[in-house]
């Protein structure tokens, strides 16, 4: 059949099953919402920022499995995508950005609105497409979803010029495509696998620490019956909470940086890491020479280029985590390490994670009651920073696809954004983003794009004045030298300030009041014992409602591996770090 | 132990594709000490050889890091003794008169051709492994090398087969 590229796009995204897409258009892209405009199938949701519709492809992804898909015009359209590539691309989310470009013409010329954008964006998507010729577009479209979806998912970015857009093609979408310098791993290698279970057999202290790899592959379930019939504990990065439902008992929490002191003194003594979709991040392993000195390193990934990339492996297996996880249950049997469980479990007993049960109103407390007011049962969005921790560490994910957040790259301003997605891959679920009075304002742009669609998404804001996890290593490190932390200072301050002075604002900017002004509604929360009754009628009003939650300013997030140091050496307090610092 | 390691890499024959392998070198902090690239027998497919700097885990990385490319079809390493490594050189240097005859020695040593010649130098073509550039650039030095291009090496497998390849396929 012939028709424009333009309108070849729009066929493409039919044969995709595409339904929601995010974007903003723009110049040379115009043709391409032409062909948009009035389409029934396609749900298009513009946002207000072009940062914004890629974070919200890319939380609609992460909640349903499903491809992201984002629209955004040459030059500065594509340009502000690049964060969201580059958030995508760390994190392995499949997304398809299809950015205009200026006529094939003009290419080099210096246009209006033009920028290389297949050269800027090399570095932060799985691959990307420059198209040349009108008629490849199909093939091209076809090849872009299906890497971004397949083996190591990630963004694929296909950047097509206006003349292309307009020019007359055949459409023909190909069923399949073979990329020659492309494969996809699956099931691991049978001897391979032969090896992990002896090894396991063998182990007296062995420990699963399994990652986003898990929920990529949809493998929550295998993972579960695996640790389940062997009994070994588990622990999981933060892109891996809800790959093991927390109320487990296995379960002994996240690991790494602001990991649970059980899940981190599990690693640092366990004979035997069986590590399952997981990449060995340096917020995991802390200092690298001495991550898990005792454990014979077991990894199974579908990239095989991760696999012996910062900790040397003893037994690989390059393949999905679910196939291999399937096979490895047929062989599974339940071990006889009961020591070793008992150990765990003093950890467990002695270190719990804990906070202040004063009456300061504390972030902790508040996640601690949306868990339970929600019933566990929300998606969490998060910024970055301490409200991301605190998330991570109070809300227990018993589900996979319930924590959508920034791990990698780490990214403010992603959670507002990527709640939009959630919401609308997921219209029945109660989306909630979990935000610092500092991230929040990185996209705060996006409550009109919430407000004008009615999505009933509610926001935390956990308020403490400060761009609060920098401030906390300046507390920790830098001897409380608060340099371009504190969010409510102004000209009147001194250069060297770290108190709140009596003529300080209690609050910059008025959240209530720009919630008002987007038409969502606003709460503001001061103290403890109004905690409850605000999240109740948040999570009761078929709204969107900003809740601003203004916490004890210097509460930190703990405990805290400092930068550089083993994972079994954890910190508290000041006075742990200066411990620390002095030895 | 930091040694040189030779590849030869198989990638789709379009534009971006140098940039892109380049850009995972700078981005990921290898060290590319030589760099070849031309057309295969398939007109599709070009081929670039990659000398890189490094230790074994370092090589093993950029093995990795290069299949991982969607444009890369095949790797294949070769810095065993199997292989033949080519380089061509053309140097310009300064031959008055009464040096000439010098020059013309020791391109006839170094099986090299005169390519071009004036009545203040003349340029010679040599090819060879490093070692042998290496040790011509040297020798020639005291007469004033006025200019020299180097292709960096070409390597291919000795014998008929097309061994030793990692792919992605």
């Amino acid at each position: 059949m012939r028709m424009t590229g333009a309108k070849a796009i729009v066929e493409a995204l039919h044969k995709e099953k595409v339904t929601t897409l995010f974007g903003i258009p723009g110049g040379v892209v115009i043709p391409l919402f032409d062909a948009i405009y009035g389409d029934k199938k396609l749900n298009l949701v513009v946002t207000k920022h072009e940062q914004g519709a890629i974070h919200a492809a890319d939380g609609y992804a992460r909640s349903c499995g499903k491809p992201g898909v984002c629209i955004v015009t040459s030059g500065p359209g594509a340009t502000n995508i690049v964060t969201g590539l580059a958030t995508a691309y760390m994190d392995s989310v499949p997304l398809v950005a299809i950015t205009g470009q200026v006529p094939t013409a003009m290419i080099g010329n210096d246009a209006f609105q033009e920028a290389d954008t297949t050269g800027i964006t090399r570095p932060v998507t799985k691959h990307n497409f420059l198209i040349r010729e009108p008629g490849e577009l199909p093939l091209v479209l076809k090849k872009a979803f299906y890497l971004a979806t397949t083996g190591r998912c990630g963004p694929v970015l296909v950047d097509v010029p206006k003349d292309m857009l307009t020019a007359q093609i055949e459409f023909d979408y190909p069923d399949k495509v073979s990329i020659p310098g492309y494969s996809i791993p699956e099931q691991g290698h049978a001897r391979q696998i032969k090896k992990v279970m002896d090894a396991i057999k063998e182990a007296k202290k062995p420990l699963i620490y399994a990652g986003g790899g898990i929920i990529t592959s949809n493998a929550s379930d295998e993972l579960k019956k695996f640790a389940k019939t062997t009994g070994i504990p588990v622990v999981l990065t933060l892109m891996g909470l809800g790959a093991f439902p927390a109320s487990e008992p296995e379960f002994l929490g996240m690991l790494g940086m602001h990991g649970t002191k059980t899940a981190n003194y599990a690693t640092d003594r366990c004979d035997l890491l069986i590590a399952l979709g997981s990449r060995f991040d340096d917020r995991v392993t802390g200092k690298l020479e001495l991550f898990a000195p005792h454990a014979k390193f077991i990894h199974v990934d579908i990239d095989p280029a991760s696999i012996s990339k910062n900790v040397i492996i003893d037994i690989p297996i390059v393949g999905d985590a679910k196939q291999t996880l399937r096979e490895m249950n047929k062989q599974a049997q339940k071990l006889a390490i009961s020591d070793w469980l008992s150990e765990i479990a003093r950890w467990k007993e002695e270190h719990p994670l804990t906070y202040s049960n004063d009456e300061v109103l504390r972030p902790q407390y508040v996640i601690d009651r949306l868990y339970e007011i929600t019933k566990g049962d929300a998606i969490i969005t998060t910024e970055v920073g301490q409200n991301q921790m605190w998330a991570a560490q109070f809300y227990k994910f018993n589900k996979p696809r319930r924590l959508i957040t920034s791990g990698g790259l780490g990214t403010m301003g992603y959670g507002l954004p990527a709640a939009i997605g959630a919401q609308l891959a997921n219209p029945d679920a109660l989306v909630v983003d979990i935000a610092g009075d500092g991230s929040i304002q990185m996209n705060i742009q996006e409550m009109a794009t919430i407000a004008q669609r009615a999505l009933p998404i509610k926001v935390v804001i956990l308020n403490n004045g400060y761009l609060g996890m920098v401030r906390q290593w300046q507390e920790y490190f830098f001897d409380r030298r608060y340099s371009a932390t504190c969010l409510r200072r102004d000209k009147r301050c001194p250069d060297i300030c770290c108190e709140p002075g009596p003529h300080c604002p209690p609050y910059v900017p008025d959240f209530v009041k720009l919630a008002d002004a987007y038409g969502a509604v606003g709460i503001r929360i001061h103290k403890k014992a109004d905690v409850d009754d605000a999240l109740r009628e948040a999570v009761t009003q078929d709204k969107t409602v900003l809740m601003d939650f203004l916490i004890n300013p210097e509460e930190n997030v703990t405990p805290m591996v400092p930068a550089g140091a083993p994972i079994n050496k954890m910190i508290s307090s000041k006075e742990d770090a200066d411990a620390f610092l002095l030895a | 132990m930091e040694k040189e390691y030779t590849l030869a890499v198989t990638v789709e024959n379009k534009s971006g594709v140098l940039a892109h392998i380049a850009g995972l070198f700078s981005g990921r902090g290898f060290n590319i000490s030589e760099l070849s690239v031309g057309e295969t027998e398939n007109p599709d497919y070009s081929r670039m050889t990659i000398v890189v700097k490094g230790d074994e885990k370092i090589l093993d990385q950029v093995k990795k890091q290069l299949n991982k490319f969607i444009d890369v079809v095949k790797v294949i390493d070769l810095s065993g003794a199997t292989a033949v490594h080519r380089e061509i050189i053309l140097i310009k240097v300064k031959a008055p008169a009464q040096k000439r005859q010098e020059v013309f020695q020791i391109a006839e040593i170094f099986k090299g051709k005169v390519v071009d010649l004036s009545h203040e130098s003349l340029t010679l073509e040599v090819t060879g492994i490093a070692d042998k550039i290496e040790a011509l650039i040297k020798i020639l030095q005291p007469y004033g090398i006025l200019e020299m291009a180097r292709t960096g090496r070409v390597s291919i497998s000795r014998g008929a087969g097309k061994k030793g390849g990692t792919t992605n396929g």
